[in-house]
């Protein structure tokens, strides 16, 4: 907050000047004798003291001991010029190389003694990696989110795309346009939030069929789309229902796609889901917006019976319950009636469908026992996933 | 849903050897008729038929007296000779000692003799054992212990053969009494699919069990003879002057008469079994008979009291205000939908039941009933279908004829019916049969040949297509070289377009035949930009710190007072179901916070001490009490006019983000204390949502509930269009809500409309050259009005100073010495950063010029010297 109360900075002062060295001439009042004798004993006692430097700060007393300006060595040297001509050339050789060797050990020391000093100094600020280091914990994404866009991302990877369509839907897209009679028992078959007030044509979208249609009506055909989104039926909440919950929807329609497609899709998202090599079985059933209708049961992934159909499940299993299939929802060939609801010609393209319950899949593929976990927003419950599944 | 006893389902179709009800279940799913449930046999082991030898009372000290008892349970059961310190009463032969607290027996009757080893019902295992000082080998069995119920003579005892439950029972000693009981009979529990009405019948679902196994079936209709009637029976009317759906309520109603049925007679043994298998009560002679042959055929029949019916019979729609008491006991007011049979009773015009409903109680049969009349009808699906949902009636009657039932069946099951009562109630079949109507054949669908292999993917032969649709009971022409006309079977209304046919033969051939092919799109465009930037903004909190949940969007009217939305506040329009789960959370929320705040709630109830969470969801604000949403034809596409009011009716529904961040943001540890949640917080979580995708949002001081009146941003975007879009707010909550749900102080929230704020960001993020010209620093500090926002400082510096600037970037607020009461110092350190060449002073001194004066000119702001 100090900060506040300054005026903006001045501009930079002036460099700062080193402190002056001491004028030379009024030192060093004797001239040391310039003889190898003398000069060997200097170097010998600078290097004995180098050896003898504890520290660079001891090192740099020593430094200017023996080769500052008051040292021997730097004496006789600046003694060389007044020497007779004949000296000068052997008294330079002494006194330089005596220097050098001086110097050598200087630097040497230095590095070692500088490498020892670094070390302890480093070693000193050792903290402990083992101390918790959350400042902020990390967040987490909910797992159904991250097997959603799983789900979504195998679909992209099969050249499809994903759509989206309201959850407060017109009943006309949920049941009129998939086939359903406004007196067809089917229409009771699902347990349907109606809006209010009676008569308004619009209900919470009882699967995500109803994004079908709308994307038909849009885009035409062909057309290869997921359509995950939540949806809603009227079942109590208890540990395997819920009245809201996720389903992911895919639908082809092109020119001659068959039944035989629908199993190559289903069998490649099987393989995605829960690995290893697929087994799909359909069994005939009904829906109003399929014809023929079936549904699927892919074979388990979690206990023998993973190894095909020869071989017998574990009684035991807990996400097969021992009968060697898991049921997966229903699907079928799109009936004539949705295409024609759509303006699309059900003489010129047919296509398929089918739906998976994303809660489902993940209460198998990752053993959650209880529907409750899922849907009442424990934060422990998506921290345990953090951001994989 | 209808329960199928082995047996019964053994009389149609031939049982291989060894079909169990697991396998029998196996082979009918394989068909489409999915397993509800299976109901093991009752008894097991060594139940078996004894003959009492000997019977000595022993009067105990409890009052009770205690029959001991030597039976004979044949020679593989009996034992050769008595214990020696427990002999058998009377002479000593091969025989068992059993103890029996019943009565009803004497020497020489044939009882029932559970032997050790038997399983009753209710897992009751029996062994030998100690009691009233004998040891007793077994026990003799009552109906109840049996599982058979009361018995039907009124008696409490045992079983004895030759009357009550072994009425017309005979046997030999050793014999195997769960055959002879029928306690043996599994049965399979079926669910049926809407469109296979006839699979609710012994009859239809013998026929599937022969297509899925390739057994023999016999159509047990084959059996009825019906002689040729004169007529002239009970007179009866269809006059249905309200057909709904252009179709009559009424096609066929045949009436039947059966004269002179003893009161007394009493249901046979092998009926009333089946039917108590079925899941029916057994009843009286002439209620069970219909419901037999309803379950066998298929054909609901009504059986009225000939004496209490006055003719004629008329056939017609309810008029309004019109009551039934049915035979639950339950007065109802008809709807002028109801089909209704009435008659000439009471004052003229009298209503006896709603058609294919349920009967009323005043021509109900009784203990009395000598004569009756069998009605046998045929009612449109719809009819029924709206009345049994509208009075709530889903009777046996009634799900099979919403679901269709085969039109050619009422007078064969009337016969059927009367010749039951008459064989086992005597009585005689009245020659005048009543028959009014018509039976509306099916009509005929083209069929080219080759559809099941277009459709199925499998090259299905033409003797399999020809094979299979002749087995399911369609008759076939040959209509050209390549197509047939196929006429579906009476019983199966739900064949109508060629698709229905394709069905049955890839089902019947086997679905399993179908190979796997992954088709090849044509290459999809990927994930949207939008459902790739709501991935970003998701990753973008919890990389934050934050963690997603999940919240149920049902809520209460009372959550907008708690959250102090004004009377007029939009956001009170809520979505309104008609069926809530919970009757006192009627209404879809308008904003996430009205559930993501009670979610947050739970989180620390649960023992977290601060909560930072984000749930991505919908939320929808009503159009108003009479937006309904139209329901065109489905014959074929609407047109746009009929499309968009679908649309426009429909409520605005809004993809959001919410987080509710409150308490501290992490633990305190060894560093210190981590700080708390807080708006600033609240407002760069926003932040940080839009710039995960894209955009950036502009915020402007406003008052909202819930938040805190001096602590709510509003948010904003600007589109690439240039219009701005108010997406949102962000904030502490106010106190007050913050005390009502329970959060820790200081707790601060966001909600933002994701899908405008993603709309807002550009589809493409155009390059921007760097320059590399030396950077300049300028700081400034304005002394501005304290009521001026920063943000508006800023903009002015950043429009004062043009492209130069290449950061602005506030270091610093103060209030107080040296700054006057009502005024605060904002700091701001800027860089400069040219693009064509290094600045020189006086372009510096000149940008730092424009920027002073921009300042002054827009919030009248001071450079402090």
């Amino acid at each position: 907050m100090v900060r506040g109360a300054r005026a903006p900075a001045p501009a930079p002062s002036s460099p700062r000047m080193k402190a002056t060295p001491v004028p030379e001439s009024a030192s060093t009042p004797d001239v040391p004798v310039i003889d190898e004798p003398t000069i060997t004993a200097a170097v010998d006692d600078a290097l004995a003291a180098i050896s003898a430097a504890s520290g660079t700060a001891e090192l740099k007393q020593v430094r200017i001991a023996h080769v500052g300006d008051a040292g021997v060595l730097s004496r006789a040297n600046r003694a060389i010029k007044d020497l007779p001509k004949d000296q000068k050339a052997a008294a330079g050789k002494l006194v330089g190389q005596g220097k050098g060797r001086v110097q050598k050990a200087l630097a040497a020391r230095q590095a070692e003694l500088a490498a020892a000093e670094e070390e302890a100094a480093l070693a000193a600020e050792t903290v402990d990696v083992t101390l918790p280091t959350d400042r902020r914990p990390r967040g987490a994404a909910h797992p159904l989110t991250t097997l959603q866009d799983r789900i979504s991302d195998i679909f992209i990877g099969m050249g499809w795309e994903i759509a989206e369509g309201p959850e407060i839907e017109a009943e006309w897209f949920n049941f009129d346009a998939l086939n359903f009679d406004i007196d067809h028992p089917a229409r009771q078959m699902q347990d349907t939030f109606y809006v209010a007030p009676e008569g308004s044509g619009q209900v919470l979208r009882t699967h995500t069929s109803p994004v079908q249609a709308r994307v038909l009506l849009e885009r035409g055909v062909p057309l290869y789309i997921g359509c995950p989104g939540t949806v809603f039926r009227t079942d109590e909440l208890d540990a395997t229902h819920t009245p809201v919950f996720n389903q992911v929807e895919g639908l082809a329609i092109d020119k001659d796609l068959t039944m035989a497609n629908l199993v190559g899709t289903l069998d490649s998202i099987a393989r995605a889901l829960f690995g290893g090599e697929p087994v799909t079985r359909l069994r005939p059933s009904y829906f109003p917006f399929t014809e023929p209708s079936a549904e699927m049961d892919f074979r388990c992934f979690s206990c023998g019976a993973r190894q095909g159909t020869d071989h017998d499940a574990d009684p035991a299993c807990r996400v097969c319950s021992g009968t060697g299939w898991i049921e997966m929802g229903g699907c079928g060939m799109v009936n004539p009636a949705v295409l024609r609801a759509v303006g699309v010609d059900p003489e010129e393209y047919q296509g398929f469908a089918f739906g998976l319950g994303i809660e489902r899949i993940l209460m198998l593929r990752n053993g959650v026992a209880d529907m409750h976990d899922m849907v009442e927003g424990d934060v422990r419950f998506s921290q345990h996933y953090g951001t994989e599944i | 849903m209808p329960r199928i006893p082995l047996t019964w389902l053994a009389e149609h179709a031939t049982l291989p050897r060894g079909a169990d009800a697991e396998s029998v279940a196996g082979d009918l799913v394989s068909v489409g008729l999915e397993e509800e449930a299976i109901f093991g046999a009752q008894v097991t082991g060594p139940l078996v038929v004894g003959r009492v030898l000997d019977v000595v009372p022993e009067p105990q000290k409890n009052g009770k007296t205690i029959n001991w008892v030597r039976v004979d349970v044949g020679p593989e059961h009996n034992e050769d000779a008595d214990d020696p310190a427990d002999p058998k009463p009377g002479p000593e032969r091969p025989s068992r000692g059993v103890v029996c607290g019943a009565h009803n027996f004497e020497a020489g009757d044939l009882v029932v003799v559970s032997l050790p080893g038997t399983v009753l019902p209710g897992d009751f295992a029996i062994a030998a054992r100690k009691t009233y000082g004998h040891t007793s080998d077994g026990m003799i069995c009552s109906g109840e212990e049996l599982g058979l119920g009361p018995d039907p003579d009124g008696v409490d005892g045992i079983i004895v053969l030759g009357r009550g439950h072994g009425a017309g029972l005979s046997a030999e000693p050793g014999d195997d009494a769960i055959e002879l009981l029928g306690l043996a009979d599994e049965v399979v529990e079926i669910n049926v699919t809407p469109d296979r009405g006839y699979c609710f019948s012994m009859r239809g679902v013998a026929r599937e069990y022969s297509h899925a196994t390739g057994t023999d079936y016999t159509d047990p209709v084959s059996r009825i003879q019906v002689p040729r009637s004169s007529g002239g029976g009970v007179p009866i009317q269809l006059r249905d002057e309200a057909p709904l759906r252009g179709g009559p309520g009424c096609t066929r109603f045949v009436a039947m008469e059966v004269r002179g049925v003893d009161p007394a007679a009493r249901t046979p043994r092998w009926m009333a079994r089946r039917l108590a298998l079925a899941g029916m009560r057994p009843i009286s002679l002439i209620v069970d008979v219909t419901n037999y042959v309803m379950l066998d055929l298929g054909q609901p029949l009504h059986a009225y009291d000939a004496e209490k019916v006055v003719a004629p019979i008329i056939v017609r729609r309810a008029r309004e205000g019109e009551e039934l008491t049915t035979l639950d006991d339950v007065t109802r007011r008809l709807h002028p939908e109801d089909l209704l049979i009435t008659d000439c009773g009471g004052d003229g015009d009298r209503v006896l039941g709603i058609a294919g409903v349920m009967g009323g109680e005043d021509t109900e049969v009784s203990g009395t009933t000598r004569n009756v009349i069998l009605e046998a009808a045929t009612f449109q699906q719809v009819t029924v279908a709206r009345s049994a949902r509208r009075h709530r009636l889903p009777s046996e009657a009634a799900k099979r004829f919403e679901r269709g039932v085969d039109p050619e069946l009422p007078l064969l099951a009337a016969r059927r019916a009367a010749e039951l009562i008459a064989e086992h109630g005597g009585g005689q079949i009245d020659a005048h049969v009543t028959d009014e109507g018509d039976v509306n054949a099916p009509a005929a669908i083209t069929f080219p040949i080759a559809d099941a292999e277009r459709v199925v993917g499998v090259p299905y032969t033409p003797e399999q297509v020809r094979g299979t649709l002749e087995r399911i009971g369609c008759t076939l022409e040959q209509a050209g070289a390549e197509t047939l006309m196929v006429t579906p079977p009476s019983w199966r209304p739900d064949l109508t377009i060629r698709e229905d046919l394709v069905e049955e033969i890839a089902r019947l051939v086997g679905y399993e035949q179908i190979p796997s092919i992954l088709p090849s799109a044509p290459g999809g465009r990927g994930l949207t930009r939008a459902q790739r930037a709501r991935r970003s903004a998701s990753r973008a909190l919890v990389e934050a710190g934050l963690t997603e949940v999940t919240s149920s969007p049902f809520i209460a009217e009372s959550v907008f007072d708690r959250l102090r939305y004004e009377a007029a506040d939009e956001r009170r329009s809520a979505v309104r179901l008609l069926n809530p789960l919970a009757d006192d959370e009627p209404l879809v929320r308008t904003e996430l916070l009205q559930t993501l705040l009670p979610t947050a709630r739970r989180n620390l109830g649960r023992g977290e001490e601060a909560v930072a969470i984000f749930q991505h969801g919908t939320a929808a604000i009503a159009r108003g009490k009479d937006a309904r949403s139209p329901l065109p034809s489905a014959e074929q596409r609407p047109d746009a006019e009929e499309l968009a009011a679908v649309d426009a009716a429909l409520p605005t529904q809004t993809r959001a983000v919410a987080a509710v961040i409150g308490g501290s943001t992490g633990p305190d540890s060894w560093w210190g204390q981590a700080p708390a949640w807080d708006w600033a917080d609240a407002l760069d979580l926003a932040q940080r949502a839009a710039a995960a995708v894209g955009t950036e949002l502009e915020v402007r001081q406003v008052e909202r509930a819930p938040f805190h009146p001096g602590r709510c941003g509003e948010l904003r975007v600007t589109g690439t269009d240039g219009r701005q879009q108010v997406v949102g707010h962000a904030g502490e909550l106010h106190p007050a809500v913050v005390a009502e749900f329970a959060l820790p102080a200081r707790t601060s929230a966001l909600e933002i409309d994701l899908e405008t704020v993603i709309a807002a960001a550009p589809d493409l993020v155009p390059a921007e050259e760097l320059s590399t010209y030396p950077l300049a620093k300028e700081d400034f500090a304005f002394v501005v009005d304290a009521d001026v926002p920063a943000a508006a400082v800023r903009a002015a510096m950043e429009v004062g100073i043009g492209d130069l600037a290449e950061g602005v970037h506030l270091f610093d607020v103060y209030t107080g010495d040296q700054i006057d009461e009502g005024k605060k110092s904002l700091a701001f350190a800027v860089r400069l950063r040219p693009a064509e060449a290094t600045l020189t002073t006086e372009q510096i001194a000149a940008a730092r010029e424009r920027c002073i004066r921009a300042v002054e000119t827009a919030v009248g702001g001071v450079l402090r010297a």
